[in-house]
């Protein structure tokens, strides 16, 4: 089933885009993250131009997200405040981050960076999570309860003009939330990710954010910054291609619902590992890829 | 097929002369390419005739050159060097008139056929291309990003030549047929025909055709660049929609 996309302008076979979308969706239903850490790099290694992928990526982690974000919000589960302020640290990361992109591009360098900062992220995020979820599973296993989490971070703390974030149980400064906003809004825009695999861990151990909100916050923050992302992208560059959007969407959101009934029945720290595990294997292939010697050395890219 | 038949009309009715050079008659199997959503490539026959003043064929094997080119683009190739382990972009080559597109056909190969001062002239194969190479004065390194930037256009089937493409019959008639991949730039392109003898271009002709998206794939990329706020409102409700709509289906 070949489809021609109008704005990559090329042709692709609309069933692996599809499934592509539908097995994204299911790893993110699966793991509660928006999966743009797995579209934008397998969409590139099919041959989409990276610009058309990180923007339509970015349409499809809209969609794919808002579910959750719905699911969430109904039981009481997203802090509307730090979600807000959230949102508008994202906005302002993304207009920083086209202005990063645009420069980067021009001096030829915003495939490479757009790796590097793939390889640095995922295989943080990984290790952490990976460490993380094997402790929790030692100390379940030999019954010791669970180390107090420390509330405040004295950095944080210093910060000037707090702010009650009720559901959040939080009492800080909103600039923290705000710059936390900025940085995952200029990965978003770059990276054409959700942001959700970064925002998470930051909100829990960084902000101390109360557990059984951040994944319903994150998740709204992700609904409305990727929503923003992708007008800019749309307005700016141009390069949203709505046909591979639709079509990843229609696999993913139909991935997404799927395995998050399948995640239902299964232990959340085995999933965390096995989620660490496939954000560490993502990210070694990167890197692995970047120090193959290209069969190609030359890249042609169009003057603007 | 009764364009050919005019053709062969045409031919039949030609006055007969001396020392008039031959005429080229050319045309193509559609004036126009449209890019809808199926569109996987298309393939163009480019035919026509040779119309020789005196009316009869020579003795030897007339050789015909025959040229599909894209717009001309300005384009920056880049070269990938290792730096630490890794292959990074360090060094480029800024290109003012690369065609977009540069398929090449003929009936031998074109060093047979020409010397390099008139393959040059006419741009009779890729290797021949005029590219007006900016921003690099060492004649090494802009030969080498030429090679590079033929080498990954022919990779993308965007530059090619066949050098026995074309096709005779009885000395008069030529086909050629010429690939169009499906990641084809949109423009207008031209086709042009050129009759080689004893190393001289005796004869040439030129046709153009269009290649635009057409219906839904047109609608789509006009929407996105000039109704562009519009077009990203219409992507981010799409979105929300289609999530929001899987979550209450599933949900039922």
């Amino acid at each position: 089933m070949d489809i021609y996309l109008p704005i990559a302008e090329l042709s692709v076979n609309g069933l692996v885009i599809v499934l592509l979308g539908l097995g994204v969706g299911l790893m993110s239903g699966l793991f509660g993250v928006g999966g743009g850490f797995l579209t934008t790099p397998l969409l590139m290694f099919y041959g989409i131009p990276p610009a058309v992928a990180v923007a339509s990526s970015a349409t499809q982690v809209t969609g794919s997200s808002v579910s959750g974000a719905m699911a969430h919000w109904r039981r009481g589960g997203v802090d509307i405040r730090m979600g807000a302020v959230l949102v508008v640290g994202g906005v302002i990361g993304a207009g920083i981050g086209s202005i990063i992109f645009r420069a980067l591009q021009k001096i030829g360098q915003i495939d490479v960076t757009i790796t590097l900062i793939y390889v640095t992220f995922l295989t943080l995020v990984g290790l952490s999570m990976l460490i993380e979820t094997v402790r929790t599973l030692r100390r379940q296993a030999s019954g010791a309860k669970p180390a107090k989490m420390k509330r405040h971070n004295r950095l944080i703390a210093a910060l000037p003009g707090r702010m009650r974030f009720r559901a959040a149980g939080l009492y800080i400064s909103p600039l923290a939330p705000l710059i936390i906003g900025v940085v995952v809004g200029i990965l978003t825009f770059v990276m054409g990710i959700g942001g959700g695999l970064i925002m998470v861990p930051i909100l829990i151990y960084i902000l101390g954010m109360s557990v059984s909100t951040v994944v319903g916050t994150s998740l709204f923050q992700i609904v409305f910054t990727t929503a923003a992302i992708t007008l800019l992208h749309a307005v700016q560059s141009k390069t949203v291609d709505i046909v591979l959007a639709a079509l990843l969407l229609v696999g993913g959101v139909l991935g997404a619902q799927l395995g998050a009934r399948i995640a239902m029945n299964l232990p959340p720290e085995k999933l965390r590992m096995a989620l660490a595990i496939l954000v560490l294997i993502v990210a070694g292939r990167l890197l692995v890829g970047l120090t193959w010697t290209p069969t190609n050395l030359y890249t042609v890219q169009l003057a603007g | 097929m009764r364009r050919l038949l005019l053709l062969l009309a045409a031919l039949v009715a030609a006055p007969a002369g001396a020392q008039v050079p031959p005429r080229l008659i050319a045309d193509i199997s559609q004036s126009r390419i449209d890019i809808v959503y199926t569109f996987a490539g298309a393939e163009l026959l480019v035919f026509g005739a040779i119309q020789y003043p005196s009316g009869e064929a020579p003795e030897e094997r007339p050789d015909i050159v025959m040229i599909v080119r894209g717009p001309p683009q300005s384009i920056t190739v880049r070269k990938k060097n290792r730096v630490l382990g890794l292959w990074l972009n360090t060094d480029s080559v800024r290109f003012e008139t690369a065609p977009s597109f540069y398929r090449a056909a003929s009936t031998r190969p074109v060093e047979e056929l020409v010397d390099e001062q008139m393959a040059a002239i006419y741009e009779l194969s890729p290797e021949y291309l005029q590219l007006s190479p900016t921003g690099a004065t060492d004649p090494a390194k802009i030969s080498m990003f030429e090679d590079g930037l033929l080498e990954t256009r022919r990779a993308a089937l965007l530059y090619g030549s066949e050098p026995h493409g074309v096709d005779l019959v009885e000395k008069i008639l030529y086909r050629a047929r010429i690939d169009i991949p499906a990641a084809v730039p949109v423009g207008t392109y031209t086709v042009e025909v050129h009759l080689i003898d004893e190393g001289e271009v005796v004869a040439s002709t030129t046709r153009t055709i269009d290649v635009e998206k057409s219906g839904f794939e047109r609608d789509i990329y006009v929407a996105a660049q000039q109704e562009s706020l519009s077009y990203g409102i219409l992507a981010v409700s799409l979105a929300l929609l289609l999530g929001w709509g899987a979550s209450a289906i599933v949900r039922r």
